[in-house]
């Protein structure tokens, strides 16, 4: 079911390679940000305002770099925020295609029910709360798996492998710890 | 309207490869993670190498825009922010992008992961200032090697083109070298679905 190494890394650096070549390096944890503010001027107009020469806002992560993320929440129809969707589409399109991920790992991963038993709940908790740590982290670092460690390491940004030494020197004991059967 | 067709078409690629490698199966994450079965870590490190030397390659024979490089700068943020990427990665088993193609292939618990993620990235924007006063955000964007014509300043003065394919090829090597698993007995037992 699943490529090879050698056939699904060769793609994959192809895909990366693409994206720097036509237009500039993948990156994913800005949308999350742009997708809050989308939802934050929805629920108060006053977040974003528009400025003589493009946006700002009252939140001071949105109005840096001349309002940047600002104008891009403001017009989310960019580059940025279009590949996201993207993405996904290409996500659901490709599992799809290989008949669907089974109706048992939808409701609940393997090695969440090797580990911890029937207990879908306490894995979407589990889900939450890494959801929040992750997104945290990534904008702290300005970068996710995506934009800091692979687009990062590939370009030899000194970033990208500090970003990627911490990354794992934190995932490797959080998962054996949590996740110690095998499933 | 070009740029958004680009956004479309790399960015649905990028998407099914995600799906066709195994990283937007969390199985697959926490045995990679538990370094019990490696074949992703070899999918990934192939990856970088294989764009790295294309990217590099294509710069010094001109094939490639220089101008379109992005390297981030580096800052002491970007460590710490790493741990808790890394802490959420291995609890969740999805990162930001992978978590999105999830969600999109079906998985209930990848929905959680985004909406603790639009929390977790707007706890961030609020706590911003903190951050930028105490000095954590403040660095430079560095690359190995000095690229040609990039504008970043170089780690060394080496050719940063000549790095990058020397790196890319390193990536490639590890990839090749690296066992199917590091940690417990046997052969390495492909994650569920």
């Amino acid at each position: 079911m699943v490529l090879n190494w050698k056939t699904g890394g060769v793609l994959l650096g192809l895909v990366f390679f693409a994206a720097v070549l036509l237009v500039k390096p993948i990156g994913v944890s800005t949308q999350f940000v742009i997708l809050d503010a989308i939802i934050g001027n929805v629920v108060n107009p006053d977040l974003i305002t528009q400025t003589e020469t493009g946006y700002t806002s009252s939140n001071a992560y949105l109005a840096k770099s001349d309002g940047k993320y600002a104008g891009n929440a403001a017009n989310p129809l960019n580059y940025s925020f279009v590949f996201v969707l993207a993405m996904a589409l290409g996500a659901f399109l490709s599992a799809m295609a290989r008949g669907g991920v089974p109706r048992d790992e939808r409701r609940l991963p393997a090695i969440w029910y090797a580990n911890y038993g029937d207990t879908p709940w306490k894995r979407y908790a589990m889900a939450f709360v890494g959801g929040f740590i992750v997104l945290y982290g990534a904008r702290l670092a300005g970068g996710c798996t995506s934009g800091h460690m692979m687009s990062g390491m590939m370009q030899t940004a000194v970033s990208g492998y500090i970003f990627a030494a911490g990354a794992f020197a934190a995932a490797v004991p959080v998962a054996m710890m949590l996740y110690p059967k095998e499933g | 309207m070009t740029s958004i067709i680009l956004a479309v078409v790399i960015g649905a690629a990028f998407g099914a490869v995600l799906d066709r490698i195994g990283a937007t199966n969390p199985n697959w994450i926490g045995k990679m993670l538990t370094l019990t079965h490696l074949h992703l870590m070899k999918t990934i490190l192939l990856a970088i190498g294989t764009a790295s030397v294309l990217m590099f390659g294509g710069q010094m024979l001109g094939l490639v825009d220089v101008g379109h490089m992005s390297v981030k700068t580096a800052y002491v943020g970007v460590f710490i922010g790493g741990l808790l990427l890394g802490a959420g990665w291995a609890a969740a088993g999805y990162c930001p992008g992978t978590g999105v193609c999830a969600a999109a292939s079906g998985r209930k618990d990848a929905w959680f992961f985004i909406a603790g993620g639009l929390l977790g990235a707007a706890a961030y924007m609020v706590s911003y200032p903190w951050w930028k006063n105490a000095g954590l955000l403040e660095g430079e964007k560095l690359t190995l090697g000095t690229v040609p014509g990039a504008g970043y300043e170089g780690l060394t003065s080496l050719s940063g083109d000549l790095v990058g394919i020397v790196m890319g090829l390193v990536f490639i090597a590890i990839a090749i070298a690296l066992p199917d698993r590091l940690r417990g007995a046997g052969e390495a037992v492909a994650p569920a679905e």
